[in-house]
Formats: C-alpha cells, sequence, structure tokens
C-alpha cells in the first residue's frame, strides 16, 4: 500500500513537471535553419534563409513571453544522412523546437520523418516535391513557399492554354526532377496539350547540347525544363546558342531569380515562370526587400528566403497565442490563425500543412525594360491560391477529411 | 531519312561533332595533367580549380578592366600560370621527395581552399559572359546548325594540342623535358637547370587549364564548381590515356567525348558514368592505359 502510494506521488511529480515543461521547454525558443549553406542552392536558400530567419525573430521582438528567441542554423550539405543526423542532434540535446528550410526533398524527406516521431514543427520552403504534403504529410509539418504542383502545374497549364500545345521534356534524373515532370505533364494533357517525348539527363549536368538537338529533333513547339538551379541556368543558354531558341521555346518550371541574375536578361527575356514571391510587388515586399538586400550584399531574396521569413514569423505569432512551444499544440494554433504578411496576403493552412497563398505568373523582361540589377519580372497574373495549389480533392494525406 | 541503329543518320552527325567538342576540352586538360604528371610526379587536383579561375579571370577583367575575350585569352593563361608557379615554388617543391599522396593530398586540399573562396566572394550560382561579337551566330551545316563559337573551340584546342605535342616531341627544350622526366640528376648534371625546367612546366600545364576555361566561359556559366564537376571525368581521360603520355591524353580525351555523346543518343542516363566504364576496362586489360610505355 505504501509503496503503490510512493508510486503514485512520483508519478504525480513527474507529470507535474512534465506539464511545467509543457509550457516552454527550456526557458527559450529555439529555430534551426538546416540549409545547403555550400552546394547548388546555396544562393537560393543558403545564407539567405539563415538572414530572413534572424529578421522575423528581430520583428518579433527577440522574445516571446519573456523567453529569448534563438536562431541556429547547419548545412545539411543536400545529404539525407546529415540532415536527420543534425535533426536528431538539434532536438534530443540542443532544445531545438522547429526546423526551417530544408531545401532538396531528400533532405527534407529525412527531417519530416523525425520531426513527426518527436512531434516537433518543420517549416519547409526550399524542397519543391509534392509528397511533402500528400503521402508523406505530418500534423506537425508544413510545406510554406510553392511545390512541384504550383511551379510546375502552374507554368505548364499558362503555356499550354496559350498555344504551346506540344511538349519535350529534359528533366533532372532524381526523384525531384520526375516529380516536377509528372505534374506538369498532368496539367499539359488536361489542357489538351500532347507530350512528344523527354530526356532524362544526369544530375548535375554541364553539357545539354546533345539533349537540346534531341529535342529540336521531336518538333515539339515547348521544351520543358523539370530541372533546377545551374541545369537549368545551362540548358538555356545553350539552347540560345545552338539557335533553338529561334524555333522553339523554352521553359523552366522551376525558376527562381537567382536563375535570372545569373543567366544574365539578354539570354533569359520573354521567358515565363510561376513563383510565390516577387521582391517588386507592393510597398511592403519592397520594404522587406531592402531590409534583406542590406544584409546580403545588395542581394534580393529569392521565394525561398522570403518564405522562410514568413514560415518563422507565423511559427513565432502562433507560439504566443498558444502560450506554449509544443509542437502539437502550436501546430494546431497555426492552422487556426490567418497568414496576412508581406508574403502572404491572405494565407491559410490547409490540414496537410499545405500553406496556400497567392502565386504570381510572371515574365522575364527584355533589357530594355529592366531599370538594373534584379529589376527582372513583369508579373502577368496573379494565381489565386486555391487555383495554383493542387485541390484537396486530389490529395493522398490521411490528414486531409474527406 | 536513313536510320542508323534507329537513329537518323543526320541527327548521328550531329551527336559525333559535339562529342569532338566535349573531346576539346577533355583533351585540353589532360594535356595540362599529363604534363605534370610526366615531368613532376604530382597528381595536380588543383588542375580543375585552375581551370575555374581562368574563367573567372575572363570575367573579372570584363567586369573591372573592361577587357573583353580576347584580352582574357592572355591574360588568364599569365596570371593563372603565374599563381601555378608561386604554389610550385612554395608548396610543391618541397614535396617531390615523398609519396605520390602528399602531392594529392596538399593539391586536392589548395583545390577545396580556393573554390570556397570563390564561392564565398560571388556565390554559387554563376555570372554571365557573353561570346565574343566575331564568333556569334552560327552556320547551317545541314544536319545541324554549328555555332560558331562551338567551332572556335575544335580549332583552338586542336591548335594548342598540337603545339604542345610538337614542342614535346620535335624541340631541343621537348628533349630536355622528355630527359628530365627520365632521369633528373643525369640531365642537371649536363648543365640543365632542372628546378627551373620543372616550375616552368606546372605553369605552363597550369596555363593550359586557364585558356581551357576563358574557352568555356561563355558556353557553361562562369561558376566556383565548374572545375570540380569536369575534373573527375578528365581525371579518367589521363588514366585511359596512360599517366604521363601526351599523345595519350589528347587522342582519348577526342575519342572519350564522342563516344560519350553517342551514349547521350542512345542512353542518356549513363552519359556519366560510361566513361568510367571505359577506365574499369581498360585498367583491367591494360592497366599502364592505352598510351602508356608500362613501369
Amino acid at each position: 500500500m505504501i509503496i503503490k502510494r510512493l508510486l503514485m506521488s512520483v508519478a504525480a511529480l513527474a507529470l507535474s513537471t512534465g506539464l511545467a515543461h509543457a509550457q516552454f521547454s527550456d526557458g527559450k525558443v529555439k529555430i534551426g535553419v538546416l540549409t545547403d549553406l555550400s552546394g547548388t542552392y546555396s544562393d537560393l536558400a543558403g545564407q539567405g534563409n539563415i538572414v530572413a530567419a534572424q529578421m522575423a525573430a528581430e520583428d518579433a521582438g527577440g522574445k516571446i513571453n519573456g523567453m529569448p528567441i534563438e536562431i541556429v542554423s547547419a548545412d545539411h550539405q543536400n545529404k539525407a544522412d546529415i540532415a536527420s543526423a543534425i535533426a536528431r542532434k538539434w532536438y534530443e540535446n540542443e532544445g531545438v523546437d522547429a526546423i526551417a528550410d530544408l531545401v532538396t526533398t531528400a533532405a527534407a524527406r529525412a527531417v519530416r520523418e523525425i520531426s513527426k516521431e518527436k512531434g516537433k514543427i518543420d517549416l519547409i520552403s526550399g524542397a519543391a516535391s509534392l509528397p511533402l504534403t500528400n503521402d508523406w504529410c505530418s500534423p506537425t509539418g508544413f510545406h510554406w513557399t510553392y511545390d512541384n504542383f504550383a511551379t510546375g502545374a502552374g507554368t505548364a497549364a499558362s503555356v499550354t492554354k496559350q498555344g504551346g500545345s506540344s511538349w519535350f521534356f529534359l528533366t533532372a534524373d532524381y526523384a525531384f526532377g520526375h516529380d516536377l515532370q509528372a505534374q506538369s505533364e498532368r496539367a499539359i494533357k488536361a489542357n489538351g496539350g500532347e507530350i512528344k517525348g523527354g530526356v532524362r539527363h544526369p544530375f548535375p549536368n554541364a553539357d545539354f547540347s546533345s539533349f537540346l538537338l534531341q529535342a529540336q529533333a521531336s518538333g515539339a513547339k515547348i521544351i520543358g525544363l523539370a530541372n533546377a538551379g545551374a541545369d537549368t541556368i545551362n540548358a538555356i543558354k545553350q539552347a540560345k546558342e545552338f539557335g533553338i531558341t529561334k524555333s522553339q521555346n523554352l521553359v523552366g518550371l522551376l525558376i527562381f531569380i537567382t536563375d535570372i541574375h545569373s543567366l544574365g536578361l539578354e539570354t533569359a527575356q520573354g521567358m515565363m515562370l510561376t513563383t510565390g514571391f516577387y521582391w517588386d510587388i507592393d510597398d511592403q515586399t519592397r520594404a522587406f526587400a531592402k531590409r534583406f538586400a542590406a544584409k546580403m550584399n545588395g542581394r534580393m531574396p529569392s521565394m525561398i528566403q522570403a518564405g522562410v521569413y514568413s514560415a518563422v514569423s507565423h511559427y513565432l505569432k502562433s507560439i504566443q497565442a498558444a502560450k506554449t512551444d509544443e509542437g502539437v499544440k502550436v501546430a494546431d494554433k497555426m492552422r487556426e490563425l490567418p497568414i496576412k504578411d508581406f508574403f502572404a496576403k491572405n494565407g491559410k493552412l490547409r490540414p496537410n500543412g499545405r500553406m496556400v497563398h497567392d502565386m504570381y505568373l510572371a515574365q522575364v523582361k527584355t533589357p530594355a525594360e529592366s531599370k538594373g540589377p534584379w529589376d527582372y519580372y513583369k508579373i502577368l497574373r496573379t494565381i489565386p491560391g486555391d487555383e495554383a495549389f493542387q485541390p484537396l480533392s486530389e490529395n493522398t494525406c490521411p490528414l486531409v477529411k474527406k | 531519312m536513313t536510320l542508323l541503329f534507329g537513329i537518323p543518320i543526320q541527327a548521328l552527325f550531329g551527336q559525333l561533332l559535339l562529342g569532338l567538342i566535349n573531346g576539346a576540352f577533355y583533351a585540353m586538360l589532360s594535356l595540362g595533367l599529363a604534363l605534370i604528371f610526366g615531368l613532376l610526379n604530382i597528381i595536380n587536383f588543383t588542375h580543375g580549380a585552375q581551370y575555374m579561375m581562368g574563367a573567372f579571370v575572363a570575367w573579372l577583367v570584363l567586369g573591372h578592366a573592361g577587357l573583353g575575350y580576347w584580352a582574357a585569352l592572355l591574360l588568364a593563361p599569365l596570371l593563372v600560370g603565374a599563381l601555378g608557379i608561386l604554389i610550385e615554388r612554395t608548396m610543391l617543391s618541397r614535396l617531390y621527395k615523398l609519396d605520390h599522396l602528399y602531392g594529392l593530398l596538399l593539391t586536392f586540399g589548395l583545390a577545396l581552399v580556393i573554390e570556397g573562396g570563390f564561392r564565398q566572394l560571388y556565390g554559387i550560382s554563376g555570372a554571365p559572359y557573353a561570346v565574343p561579337e566575331e564568333l556569334q551566330g552560327g552556320w547551317n551545316l545541314g544536319f545541324m546548325y554549328l555555332p560558331i563559337y562551338r567551332g572556335w573551340v575544335v580549332l583552338a584546342s586542336l591548335f594548342l594540342c598540337l603545339g604542345t605535342w610538337l614542342l614535346i616531341e620535335k624541340t631541343k627544350l621537348g628533349s630536355y623535358l622528355r630527359a628530365a622526366t627520365e632521369n633528373p640528376q643525369l640531365v642537371q648534371a649536363f648543365g640543365v637547370n632542372v628546378p627551373v625546367l620543372v616550375t616552368l612546366t606546372y605553369g605552363f600545364g597550369v596555363a593550359l587549364a586557364a585558356i581551357a576555361g576563358v574557352l568555356a566561359a561563355p558556353i557553361y556559366s562562369v561558376n566556383p564548381l565548374m572545375g570540380s564537376n569536369i575534373i573527375i571525368v578528365v581525371f579518367a581521360v589521363v588514366v585511359i590515356g596512360g599517366m604521363g603520355s601526351i599523345l595519350g591524353a589528347i587522342v582519348t580525351g577526342f575519342m572519350l567525348g564522342l563516344l560519350e555523346g553517342l551514349t547521350k543518343v542512345f542512353y542518356p542516363e549513363a552519359a556519366s558514368t560510361v566513361i568510367f566504364v571505359v577506365m574499369a576496362i581498360v585498367l583491367m586489360i591494360k592497366p599502364q592505359g592505352l598510351f602508356g610505355k608500362g613501369s
């Protein structure tokens, strides 16, 4: 009897301390930015994401309910094993409450699994693959900026509607490229377009001339680039060199502003693309971009970097409202609160973790239209969030009730 | 339309020509590498970084001094070659008596440091560099459209390769070089300053890499990792040709470019691995390489 009572009081004690912890673990809010700091994606994500997260923390006043906000960061080198080792260390030993960015699908998926298991929050901005909000979805996982459906299918549908009726794909031969091609193909077929073929190129690849000649021989009106970063840049440059752009049009299915900066307007002019953010849309975006550029040697934020700011800032607001940093509760609060900032004017979170916000169909300016560096896009159309992102009826995430 | 293996023969010609262009880069880079290995016994892993620096010199002199492509073609090998000589004098020269491994570690480490530095300064996604005005446009060959610039690259590469080969095989200086490769002590005893010869050879090999970098700048984006992407393939080319064999490096460079071009038509997924498959086969059958003399 005494032993039983003793056990009960020990249990009660454990429970009460547990509850005390559930309010604010270790007396601070700690966010880890896990990104590519040295490889292919370090310009479009990388250091800029750390700066964006720090800006979000500053704007929240650096403290929440008296608890200091701390931003830590690490380089996952685009490798899933390194990403999961860092995520475990952060969650288990260093009291990290949420991990942001996670560019590259492999890294995002690995960390998603660990976050789900530990009930911690992930705020994915950089990765593109659609399964992150479908089969791999999580109650505490969010996908913020864009995905292959929004950029790939969005661009493909617009181009097909404007007369780009036959397509040939140059696809990066790994999970992301395959997913991007699949999303785009669906949109093309749905709009009455035809797929003439495609070729899967090694990743990364420097010389595209051979693949471009095959695309030329196919006679397709549009050459769809289901790749990213340096691959896309090289393919576009070389298409121009081989005179392919005279008879066929190139469409990048995932283009970042850093790609345009690197290509130069002379080469990139006229291209259509879908983006989740552009710095020169209104006063709010310009104000953010100006602050960001001041800290980043004059570089304007990419959509991924702006997305990290928005995600971290919404996370911090939700902690304040929920009065705890416990993952599941904060995630519920995040879904409850609307997202209103310079990035998402009317954003909302779906049960599968997808942040739905307006996307933009843009065209790259000609050198004559551009006023200087980073003045690159003409916004042709604002795509409303519900049209831009995958309809919930097609979603396979078990958290979505149908 | 005539078909060959299910591919229109015109398309095949086009692909072979493209293969030749890529082969030109392989040949230029492996040439410098083979030259350095032949005389210095150093596997120069910095070669990729030096190629990248050549491209960056072209971009930097254009942006800061307004000097165009042709000036860069002259300046890049001089500047990067001088840097190479500095590296040889201050660091590499201390390693000749040690195992190959030390040279490899040093040059590999240097490559990482140089690439890291450029990445820090200029970011990863690269900078644009336009084709010089004189070489813009292209010819319609019937079976394909050949950009003039690519034709120029093949010619320039053939000229460099042939020139270097003649220099090594047919001139007095070349004979000193070859003799110094065989027996440096004896050549020194005849009054030839072997250490200077070694330094200049390294500088020359590095200058070749820098020229290749300038030639590559208008085709690929000028970015800090452009060298590390190509250098592994170039090493395979040198191994297949026979370590230290000048002729082997040139011939193998062009041939493997062609082979890679064909792979891109018939089985594109294997395009990045086919050269290594050939390397494995050659190493099994003739470990000293196709043109190697055997040790």
